[in-house]
């Protein structure tokens, strides 16, 4: 029996037999991803594009229902972009890129998180997960129709697995019953409560966070602008904060702190809910959509990777909401894994490699985990002296622009720079620090469309005012792309240079630059990162 | 530039927040309240300039 454990809002993936099981031994894939999530569809999706055969195994045949994450960040964009699923997700969410923070009724501040032109994609769009994870299976379903090595299989639960020298060998149930399979490698992307994780017995260690939260996404017709709302004691919730954002189909997400010892199946219910709702919204008609009550822990696993099976997304790391670093900072996991696992199937990359998805992401969920927790002390005090210096920066913070920086409502995420990462090269001193090896590309605009639409997928070499080769090495090539040294691409890339050249790797991490082309330089480069 | 500054100036403010905090981790509020005494003498020691130190005095005092 595979259980259903939640809800679908949409079956995208139907449980269909698949000759397979009555074969009289187990078939052996290439890769496995466990978990049918936004993290392992997009994974599927990366590495099927670079024609790795996958397979997905999900224990449900749809999208669960519900409110999960709503706010996608530039660099998710970008990801999905490289990967074909970006435009519907684009047409249907709400763009947004400025916040306001009040107290009480006052705003005391607000912000720009793109405060600069020249991006192809905007700094957030807000989605229901329901559409993300859709338009990545609709991509996906695209792809197949034209030969792309991605098989989904729904209401396939992993019920046990045995690693083994060079593969994972799995017990699947199924509505037909059990059959046995293995992969090469296996990718657990099965959420914050893996049970890849706990048949491995590895732990999940972290900090747990005493505070409750109320979400009720609420459908209404208001003019209210597309911004990110958040209150500090405001007479609609005193004592607590309030957010709110705007989604798609009139649905806006309120989200109401409540405080440590609550009843939580009295805050659900409409005579807790509905005069603060009224308050907040004033008169405007209102339904409610979706209603429930959460807590959050930050936790990490020690490694990523453990020899043949890796984790990516919450499986691997799990953070508090604020500041919309989970989901995005699961997509950045896939973006990392996809192209080393490939060149390493391919015979182009040593096993070394994948250690380095450890170190790297590793590092991006440790800043993602510090910056939500520090959000999560601001909104919660822990200590009668951390809430006397909160409300201290309050007061200021109406008297004086100089303490704007320390008021925190969320650190909104943006991708970490892999300083010190061992696939790292060369630098060369005098250019801007933004775009120093380890950073994520800054887009821009170059002729003909997009800088972020001309790389990503393979390694590129970008030749900025000057003259560069294709250089290939270990049987991986990288082929230039000739940039015009325009304004913008003359702050974010050269400085006070009046050339450059960068190597960019197929996940758009800038690997090492130069103020002149040698093709030799560029060929040790590209070995030392896909060395690990 | 004279006067009290208007502009934040403190470099990886999350980061200095946490810290401040975490100075007084595991602090009676006696406790609490003798460390801010001293960390606001130091400071003012280390601004010196009494026009600049009145201005912040009447600052946080409006602001209270």
């Amino acid at each position: 029996m595979v259980d259903v454990r939640y809800q679908t809002e949409f079956t995208l993936y139907p449980y269909q037999k698949v000759t397979e099981q009555d074969a009289p031994a187990p078939v052996r894939h290439p890769v496995a991803i466990i978990g049918g999530g936004p993290v392992g569809m997009g994974m599927a999706l990366d590495l099927g594009l670079k024609n790795i055969p996958c397979v997905v195994l999900d224990d449900h045949d749809g999208v669960g229902t519900g409110s999960r994450a709503i706010c996608f960040a530039k660099r998710t964009l970008e990801i999905c972009d490289r990967l074909g699923a970006c435009d519907p997700m684009v047409d249907k969410g709400v763009i947004w890129s400025v916040g306001k923070v009040f107290r009480e009724n006052r705003q005391i501040y607000e912000f720009n998180l793109l405060p600069e032109d020249g991006h192809k994609h905007p700094a957030f769009i807000n989605l229901q997960q329901p559409y993300f994870e859709k338009y990545l299976v609709e991509r996906i379903h695209e792809v197949q129709a034209r030969g792309t090595p991605i098989e989904i299989r729904g209401r396939n639960r992993v019920q046990a697995l045995e690693i083994r020298d060079d593969h994972a060998a799995l017990a699947i149930d199924t509505p037909d019953g059990p059959y046995e399979m293995e992969a090469d490698w296996l990718i657990a992307c099965d959420g914050a409560r893996s049970a890849i994780r706990g048949l491995m017995g590895l732990s999940f260690e972290g900090r747990v966070f005493e505070d409750n939260f109320l979400i009720c996404d609420v459908r209404m017709k208001a003019d209210f602008p597309t911004e990110r709302r958040f209150w500090f004691n405001p007479p609609f919730n005193p004592g607590q904060s309030v957010l709110l954002h705007k989604q798609p189909d009139d649905i806006w997400r309120i989200d109401f702190q409540l405080g440590r010892d609550i009843d939580r199946q009295a805050v659900v219910r409409p005579g807790f809910y509905e005069p603060r709702v009224n308050a907040m919204l004033e008169g405007v008609k209102w339904t409610p959509e979706w209603v429930s009550v959460y807590t959050f822990q930050c936790a990490s696993m020690e490694k990523y990777r453990h020899g043949r099976v890796f984790f990516a997304g919450d499986s691997a790391h799990q953070v508090s909401p604020f500041g919309a670093r989970g989901c995005n900072g699961g997509m950045q996991d896939v973006d990392n894994l996809a192209w080393k696992l490939a060149l390493v199937i391919e015979g182009k990359a040593g096993d070394a490699l994948l250690d380095s998805y450890h170190t790297e992401r590793k590092h991006g969920a440790e800043e993602n985990i510090m910056n939500s927790s520090r959000t999560t002390d601001f909104m919660t005090p822990r200590t009668g002296i951390a809430k006397l210096f909160r409300e201290s920066v309050l007061d200021l913070v109406e008297h004086t622009p100089a303490m704007r920086p320390l008021v925190n409502s969320g650190r909104l995420s943006v991708p970490c720079t892999y300083d010190g990462s061992p696939l790292n090269g060369p630098d060369a001193p005098g250019l801007p620090r933004r775009t120093r090896p380890g950073s994520t590309l800054a887009d821009a605009p170059v002729e003909g469309g997009w800088l972020i639409d001309r790389t990503g997928g393979t390694f590129r070499l970008l030749a900025i005012g000057c003259a560069a080769e294709t250089v290939e090495a270990n049987g991986i090539t990288a082929r230039v792309l000739d940039v015009a040294a325009t304004d913008v691409i003359r702050s974010r890339y050269l400085g006070r240079a009046r050339q450059a050249i960068y190597l960019i790797r197929p996940d758009q991490i800038i690997a090492a630059r130069w103020t002149g082309f040698d093709a030799d330089a560029v060929a040790s480069a590209i070995k030392h990162a896909t060395a690990g | 530039m004279t006067g009290l500054s208007d502009t934040p100036n403190i470099a990886d403010a999350d980061g200095f927040y946490q810290e401040l905090l975490s100075a007084h981790e595991n602090l009676s509020e006696a406790e609490s309240h003798a460390l801010n005494a001293r960390l606001v003498l130091v400071l003012c020691n280390h601004v010196g300039d009494r026009k600049v130190i009145r201005e912040a005095l009447e600052l946080a005092k409006r602001a209270g």
